[in-house]
């Protein structure tokens, strides 16, 4: 996707944190020493984001500068640098497929065809109900659960054509599919059981939930 | 193989209780204050005396480095950062140590930021590990709920504070000083060095970057003793590393091993061997996406670790194993990675921001076979003008894998030209 701001036809004229965000704007701040402020300009973005439908209008942008005392353009600079940012709207569920090589080599372009042909859209586009946008990543860091797709916040791992299209069935019908491997697998262990710490596997079941 | 009681992440697949509780029962924050009682120097030499090189990538002992913060403080703070900015291609053991042993981590900090004389620790860890960030959160607060950081931590007397930053989805922040600019609020472009960060960090700050791997690690190192873990590996190549095992195996997974475990064995013992045996196997890339692959004939032997694969003109890297048989398009899968720096060049200097896009269109020209035979020295010359020519070694890191490919698969590529070339009607 290209990295730049929205048409201004869609921009809205103003942006503001809402008092909940507000205060977790300062919760971030505090965690930087006196006058590096500056340095909550990625949580703070990524606030802005969550609390405008998943996309950074420049509003928002601008309302991050005022409040960290930066100039816009450095905040402009780090909003256009990192790709979790996105500059225009994006569907509901924003479908992220890594095919870098170790999910290409465990079969990411028959995620890719899954995602296409039951959404009806091509990588980067978003389907007309407004419901799914489809992008290809680089790698998420999910290797040894291969293929993967990131749906929003959540990892869907060990990916086939079938599994994927069942995602995204029942996120279309408004449910949450369990996120992580798809496969059975737990993590990333071993499919059928790790090969080492068999006993200590053993001795507590509650996870991560 | 690795005894279970030598392992060091007992909870990497999650099977166990992430949190507090849990993870004093694995040993975690067990008496941290008579580590602490040591003092900085005993810490660092028994970091030193363990062998710990680090988990990142380099390889860069670790004791060693801790030793270059200064000792006497001018009143200021200084900074521990821990690199969780977990990006190269096929590697994902960070994650699970911070999803499922978080503690392991904290600990590790407290007892890094001690021993290096640190006011606090910022662990950067990458975006879209969203889950991760939570749990390590959540485990930073239960640390701070329970006395064993902040002010008095452990009841030892000092201070020390750790916080979680997250990013927001660029490879080159996990560039040591591309991370220091991102954590600063900036671009994530790399810094020249010198001055190095230990010198000159985080907002000006002398600064220490480490893997998460690597800070992880050292509690266990001060309970069992250096000893212990100088005693597994080789030497120079000691103690135990989890390795990410991707690609054409019967079952890719994470596993902590012991250094220099043959990688045949690794792959064998742990994933299930390759798909469709051990003589289906065409080459393995042992190390990440960094480093330059290797044919067969030498995985038969190989052993896992920094001298081994260097002396084969590869690397451990980040430990990362990605497998391909027999059936695998060698040229695409590099011409992927191409696309992959190419897409994550941070665009500062020149011969890394056009040169990987143009390696990126070669090899795609190679992969179609679209080509001309003198191309491929033409990009091998290419690769050396971009490989030691740029502030951070991502340039170098576009530049490996072609060369690898072309070190042990060079025919392969002639092949497919050659065949393209002669499917085409003669010029009239």
């Amino acid at each position: 996707m290209k990295r730049v701001p929205a048409p201004n036809e869609i921009q809205p004229d103003s942006f503001t944190f809402t008092p909940e965000n507000l205060e977790k704007a300062k919760q971030h701040i505090a965690k930087y020493p006196p006058r590096r402020q500056a340095s909550a300009v990625m949580p703070l973005l990524d606030l802005a984001q969550r609390q405008h439908q998943n996309w950074l209008p420049r509003a928002a942008m601008d309302a991050v500068a005022e409040m960290l005392e930066m100039p816009r353009i450095r905040v402009y600079e780090v909003a256009t640098f990192y790709t979790m940012y996105n500059l225009a709207p994006v569907g509901e569920h924003f479908v992220q497929i890594c095919t870098t090589t170790p999910c290409w080599l465990r079969g990411s372009d028959d995620v890719v065809s899954a995602c296409k042909s039951k959404l009806g859209v091509e990588l980067g586009e978003t389907t007309a109900d407004g419901k799914f946008t489809v992008i290809e990543v680089e790698c998420l860091g999910a290797c040894a659960n291969a293929p993967m797709m990131q749906v929003n916040d959540d990892y869907y791992e060990d990916l086939t054509a079938d599994n994927t299209a069942a995602v995204l069935d029942a996120l279309a019908k408004g449910d949450k599919p369990k996120a992580g491997p798809q496969s059975g697998r737990r993590g990333s262990e071993p499919a059928g059981g790790p090969t080492t710490l068999q006993d200590f596997t053993l001795q507590d079941s509650r996870g991560d939930g | 193989m690795l005894r279970d009681e030598d392992r060091i992440f007992t909870n990497l697949y999650g099977f166990q209780d992430w949190r507090l509780e849990g993870a004093r029962k694995r040993g975690d924050w067990d008496n941290t204050k008579a580590i602490l009682d040591k003092g900085p120097d005993a810490i660092v030499d028994e970091i030193k005396a363990s062998g710990l090189r680090g988990r990142g990538g380099a390889g860069f002992p670790t004791g060693l480095k801790w030793s270059f913060m200064p000792k006497e403080s001018d009143g200021k703070p200084t900074y521990l950062v821990v690199n969780a900015d977990e990006g190269e291609p096929g590697t994902c053991k960070d994650r699970e140590m911070m999803r499922h042993d978080p503690h392991k981590l904290v600990e590790g900090c407290l007892i890094a930021g001690f021993a290096m004389r640190a006011s606090a620790a910022y662990i950067y860890i990458r975006g879209e590990f969203f889950i991760e960030a939570n749990n390590l959160e959540a485990a930073v607060q239960e640390a701070y709920d329970a006395g064993l950081i902040g002010p008095n931590a452990c009841g030892s007397g000092y201070s020390f504070d750790v916080f979680v930053h997250r990013g927001a989805g660029a490879y080159i922040c996990g560039e040591e000083t591309a991370l220091i600019e991102s954590l600063e609020g900036k671009k994530g472009q790399p810094r020249l060095k010198p001055p190095f960060p230990a010198g000159v960090g985080v907002w000006g700050r002398p600064t220490t970057v480490n893997n998460v791997e690597s800070i992880a690690v050292s509690p266990t190192i001060m309970r069992r003793g250096a000893s212990w873990f100088a005693g597994l590996g080789r030497e120079n190549n000691t103690g135990t590393k989890v390795f990410s095992i991707s690609g054409h195996v019967e079952n890719p997974c994470n596993v902590e091993e012991e250094m220099s475990i043959p990688l045949k064995e690794l792959i064998e013992k742990h994933a299930g061997g390759v798909r469709g045996g051990w003589d289906n196997l065409l080459a393995i890339i042992p190390g990440g996406s960094s480093v330059r692959m290797l044919p067969k004939s030498i995985c038969d032997t190989v052993l896992m670790d920094f001298d081994s694969l260097s002396a084969e003109k590869s690397g451990l890297g980040t430990a990362a194993v990605i497998v391909m048989d027999k059936s695998t398009d060698l040229i695409r899968a590099i011409a992927r990675l191409s696309q992959f720096y190419a897409h994550e060049s941070c665009g500062q200097c020149t011969p890394c921001r056009e040169g990987t896009g143009w390696m990126w269109r070669i090899m795609e020209r190679l992969a179609t076979g679209e080509a001309d035979v003198a191309e491929i020295d033409m990009l091998l010359e290419v690769s050396t003008q971009i490989e030691g020519h740029t502030i951070c070694a991502l340039g170098d890191a576009a530049a490996w894998p072609i060369q690898g490919l072309m070190r042990h698969f060079r025919p392969m590529v002639e092949e497919r030209i050659m065949q393209r070339k002669n499917k085409q009607p003669a010029a009239a």
